[in-house]
């Protein structure tokens, strides 16, 4: 890969910068743009330490940061690396800072972007290589909240499913549209400060089968989640749920899981009778 | 392939320049500060009142200078924000959910909102103002 290198690198048959040209070939005779791109670059083997660099492509309008970047990896830098896979905002793998905000960039339109755009690996992740960053740690706190159903009872499969009635699953059932995106973990300030932090996502999808009335394994999920690196180590910033692209809102997952928590040391240490009794 | 990835400290000192969102969640963790502040000239005025009627009015008498005006206004200012984000904030915390639908978010905001007005007014009406 050559250094990172100021100055910017253009497609051959870049228009002018910043000018939009018709594009007859194109269905619809939808304008073209060209975008400037400005992109955080990092070379394990021989960086020290990540640098910027300028590219200029020309892309429909209508297109997203993630067309202008394929369009970098095709036509001007082939060793630009960076994640994605469906390009349309299901797969989770494209998260980036674009402009300083955790965005996918699949879904970050250039339309909304005027000048140069600067797009960043996600923050608070170790920098893999260029725009790639190493999900490691998110993986091992993911595993450590048990996000998958333990049944209260197991029952033999010819006792038959275990039912639930729209409402039971209208309980959770936000909480199950996460992607595993991360952009939630490049929001939270909390995170970026105190790296043992279970996290938004994490945590969420613990409360989503908290929620699950097919569900038993709160207790076993809360000696993670009620802890000083679990939900309280949340200050309700907030900053994940308005960065989330399939709006789970993790902050409103973890202020419930807070009062819920709370309802427990009551319970335990206050009431007569209770657990902790 | 190698592993060397780059690790990237966050400023504990400055992160909160990094985004408005971060200036407004930081503008409203100040905010408590005032309300503090303000919770302990209250014990003060309970402890001026147990010392006798000497103390009490020499107390009254400090509240309105210059300075415990501004502060009073200050605080008051700080107390509203920190209320009003407050009660945006509990349609998160406490999600109300009715058969297959959740109760709208600014229900539940609302419904604080109107309990603040009531006990405010309650507050006010013992205190001979209203
Ligand atoms: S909660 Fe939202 S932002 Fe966080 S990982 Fe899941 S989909 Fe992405
Ligand atoms: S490429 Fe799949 S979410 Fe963007």
């Amino acid at each position: 890969m050559p250094p990172a290198q100021p100055g910017t690198v253009s497609a051959a048959d870049a228009a002018p910068h910043g000018g939009a040209v018709a594009s007859p070939g194109r269905p619809g005779g939808s304008k073209e743009r060209t975008v400037q791109l400005e992109v955080l670059r990092y070379n394990p083997d021989t960086d020290t330490e990540a640098s910027f660099q300028r590219y200029a492509v020309v892309c429909p309008e209508e297109g997203v940061v993630l067309d202008a970047l394929n369009e970098v990896k095709a036509s001007v830098d082939p060793t630009l690396n960076y994640r994605w896979s469906c390009h349309m905002a299901v797969c989770g793998s494209c998260g980036m800072m674009i402009n300083g905000e955790p965005k996918l960039a699949c879904h970050a339109f250039l339309r909304d972007y005027a000048g140069v755009i600067r797009v960043e690996p996600l923050a608070h992740f170790p920098i893999e290589r260029d725009l790639v960053t190493a999900p490691d740690d998110f993986m091992e706190k993911l595993k450590r909240v048990k996000p998958y159903l333990i049944p209260k009872e197991s029952k033999p499969i010819d006792a038959g499913e275990y039912k639930q009635t729209p409402a039971q699953l209208m309980k959770f059932r936000q909480y199950s549209m996460c992607i595993n995106c991360m952009l939630c973990y490049a929001a939270c300030p909390e995170y970026g400060l105190t790296p043992r932090f279970i996290g938004p996502a994490a945590l969420t999808l613990a409360h989503r089968y908290n929620q699950d009335s097919r569900d038993g394994g709160r207790k076993q999920r809360q000696e993670v989640a009620a802890t000083h690196e679990g939900v309280w180590e949340c200050t309700f910033v907030g900053a994940c749920s308005e960065v989330c692209p399939a709006h789970v809102d993790p902050a409103s997952a973890l202020q419930q899981m807070k009062i819920a928590s709370s309802v427990d040391w009551i319970v335990e240490h206050l009431i007569p009778g209770g657990n902790g009794s | 392939m190698s592993r060397n990835p780059l690790v990237r400290e966050v400023s504990p000192t400055s992160w909160f320049f990094r985004h408005p969102r971060y200036l407004r969640y930081m503008s409203r963790e100040i905010t408590s500060i005032f309300v503090g502040a303000y919770c302990v000239l209250l014990v003060v005025a309970v402890q001026r009142l147990a010392a006798g009627r000497e103390a009490w009015e020499g107390f009254l008498l400090a509240l309105q200078g210059p300075a415990s005006i501004a502060f009073h206004l200050l605080a008051l200012v700080a107390a509203v924000y920190h209320a009003a984000t407050w009660f945006n904030a509990t349609q998160k915390a406490m999600p109300l959910q009715i058969g297959e639908e959740f109760l709208p978010g600014n229900v539940i905001s609302g419904a604080h909102y109107v309990a603040w007005a009531v006990l405010s007014g309650g507050v006010l009406f013992l205190a001979g103002v209203i």
